[in-house]
């Protein structure tokens, strides 16, 4: 049976430290590159500025979520004790508002948190057990411990695999290796 | 401003390779190679939750009767418990969410512990108010569900919101622990050799694969549920508190209620952290990122929540005879004197006394001390809420209606068992998940190497004790100032 030649998903670099890593990444930006994307053992801020990541839009999930769970608890109570089932308790009000707050208090934190979850579910499109970059095996063994990388996309516009391998060479990558999709 | 402030928060010489092994070997451990200790310690926590299961089965064959809870003392063992066990939850997130958002750095190896210590107490907590039901099988009930009595839980009473802030508390701690779980376990995956475990790992880690992309709205998420889950944790034991302080109960009937609970709450968690903490760090040899730094500040903080809960006391006696209403003196006397007088000394020698040793350095830099100061503390702690739920229901208004309240033998085994519960879910996480937050590990010696580069350059002397500096997150989170 023959085998297809796999097509090529991007080349991959990879650099000593966190600051050689974020200096080739401005360089990247700058040189003109869309789809690329850094690979760091934890979160690295200064790679937010060199790769001019857009603020993540969680926030306003997580605001929308907690507008959603804040206001729709509290209407819940309302429609509950005012409209649905109202009780006649020593003739007290039916609108007992300040008894709602507890409650719309802990809605509004769990539609948030679960807002702000499932947000960035959609955003990295979790879960996704098969990515390309996960083809390197140099990648499996360090990426998620002590090493930094650099991928280029092959998609991307810029993208010419010899020119593009010479510019991440010549960004201080320790090696450049290509990989497949 | 010296000694045990510059006592580094991680062992120097250590690097992210290191880091990574020396946290990753334990979860990775073959099963035939798992440690002769761990297999007694877990067999004996099992033994507990097996006492667990036997009470609990008993419990729903006969009903509470089993237990000693009369009318009025309707509340005994179950709910002292529940209180209990939730308030040990609250200084998992106090270490996770507050001290995060105050960017105190020494937070990091001890979190993940905490955070877990928090989910597996609130689990415990979350049980007791369902078993004390007469029917427990009808628990759903409490929520609000499409039903066709056209019935709806009564919204405006304490124990409705119970609910409610329980329930969001578990979920909530319980997102926050695995978000920050995810990029560890993706590092479990990488370096696990067996398949089957790569897959389970890897099915846990959703794909996570350390994108400089993924990490920006993972940070923005991570840290706005930090935010989200300050407020909350504050909320959950206020809100327990007022089941209490909306009854007319001399005793409960107190708005010193929700800010005491909450020092409380925070003060038995602490001191079940070092209670944990202590052995874990001998046992796992853990000691070179558990310092003895970590041991001193929370032994600090402890010390503070126990000024606060001593303030506490201090204020419900005030309030009794400065309103002078009768049965508020006298609830208070009878604590002092009554049935369960010996209880109540003992909570105020546990709570009160044993933690000022702590304004020792060198108790606070004793393990043992402190090791057995924290398991005071939670005895201590535990005998608070006992107090205040028996004590204050024995004796109210009606002399012809009291009642002592005495355990049986299901009313402590079932407390003994649940020890058991706890202790089980700590076994199983410490072997089988990353008990110390491997990403966060990295960052922290990231930055304390790029502390001590420039330490050590003549440009940056004086101004690296200038208090300014903490403005710039990097530098904040920089230990040793």
């Amino acid at each position: 049976m023959e085998k297809k030649k796999p097509r090529l998903y991007g080349l991959l670099a990879k650099f000593e430290t966190q600051e050689k890593l974020v200096a080739a990444a401005r360089q990247v930006v700058q040189a003109g590159y869309k789809r690329f994307d850094a690979y760091v053992p934890y979160p690295v801020e200064e790679l937010d500025q060199a790769m001019h990541l857009k603020p993540s839009p969680l926030p306003y999930v997580i605001l929308a979520g907690g507008i959603l769970g804040g206001v729709g608890g509290f209407f819940m109570q309302t429609y509950a004790t005012v409209v649905d089932l109202p009780l006649n308790i020593g003739g007290r009000p039916l609108f007992s508002w300040p008894a709602y707050i507890p409650i719309s208090f802990e809605l509004t934190i769990l539609l948030a948190a679960v807002a702000g979850v499932l947000g960035l579910f959609v955003l990295t499109r979790f879960p996704q057990p098969y990515h390309p970059v996960f083809n390197s095996e140099d990648f499996v063994e360090h990426g998620s411990s002590d090493s930094f990388y650099l991928d280029i996309e092959a998609s991307d516009p810029g993208f010419d695999l010899e020119r593009t391998r010479q510019f991440l060479q010549e960004l201080g990558a320790l090696q450049v290796s290509e990989i497949e999709a | 401003m010296e000694t045990a402030h510059n006592n580094p928060l991680v062992e120097p010489g250590h690097t992210n390779t290191s880091i990574t092994r020396k946290i990753i070997d334990i979860p990775l451990t073959r099963l035939r190679q798992t440690r002769r200790g761990w297999i007694i310690g877990f067999l004996i926590a099992f033994l507990g939750m097996m006492t667990f299961l036997y009470a609990v089965t008993i419990l729903f064959i006969q009903g509470v009767g089993i237990w000693g809870i009369n009318i009025p003392v309707g509340w005994g063992f179950a709910i002292t418990n529940f209180v209990w066990w939730i308030g040990i939850g609250h200084a998992g997130t106090l270490i996770s969410a507050i001290l995060l958002l105050f960017r105190q750095k020494w937070r990091t190896s001890i979190n993940r512990f905490a955070e877990a210590m928090t989910l597996f107490a609130v689990a415990n907590a979350g049980l007791f108010p369902i078993l004390h039901l007469g029917r427990p099988w009808l628990f759903y009930t409490l929520f609000p569900y499409p039903n066709i009595y056209g019935l709806w839980p009564q919204f405006r009473s304490p124990l409705i919101w119970d609910v409610f802030a329980i329930s969001t508390y578990a979920l909530v701690s319980l997102l926050f622990w695995y978000m920050g779980l995810v990029p560890d376990l993706s590092t479990l995956r990488d370096k696990a050799k067996n398949g089957v475990v790569r897959r389970i790992y890897g099915l846990m880690a959703l794909g996570w694969r350390n994108s400089a992309r993924h990490w920006h709205h993972y940070q923005s998420l991570y840290f706005l549920m930090a935010v989200l889950a300050t407020p909350l944790v504050i909320s959950v034991h206020s809100i327990v508190s007022v089941d209490f302080s909306y009854g007319i109960v001399p005793g409960w009937h107190s708005t010193i209620f929700p800010p005491y609970f909450v020092a409380g709450a925070v003060f038995s968690g602490f001191a079940m952290v070092l209670t944990l903490m202590i052995p874990l760090r001998s046992f796992l040899h853990l000691k070179g990122l558990i310092t003895e730094r970590h041991l001193d500040l929370m032994a600090k903080i402890m010390l503070a929540m126990g000024l606060i809960v001593a303030y506490g006391y201090m204020t419900e006696i005030f309030e009794a005879f400065y309103s002078g209403d009768g049965f508020a003196i006298f609830n208070d006397l009878d604590r002092a004197v009554g049935y369960y007088a010996l209880l109540y000394w003992g909570l105020i020698f546990c709570n009160i006394l044993v933690p000022q040793l702590l304004w020792s350095k060198k108790v606070r830099h004793a393990p043992l001390a402190l090791f057995v100061i924290s398991l005071l503390i939670n005895v201590g702690m535990w005998l608070e809420r006992f107090v205040i739920v028996v004590q204050s229901l024995s004796k109210d208004y009606l002399p012809s209606s009291w009642a002592v309240f005495n355990p049986t033998i299901w009313d402590i085994l079932t407390f003994v068992g649940t020890i058991g519960v706890f202790l089980t879910l700590l076994f199983l996480f410490v072997r089988l998940l990353p008990a110390i937050s491997i990403f966060e590990m990295r960052e922290l010696v990231h930055h304390e190497s790029a502390h001590v580069e420039k330490g050590s350059g003549p440009a940056n002397g004086p101004e690296s004790d200038d208090p300014g500096n903490l403005n710039t997150p990097q530098e904040g989170l920089a230990p040793g100032k």
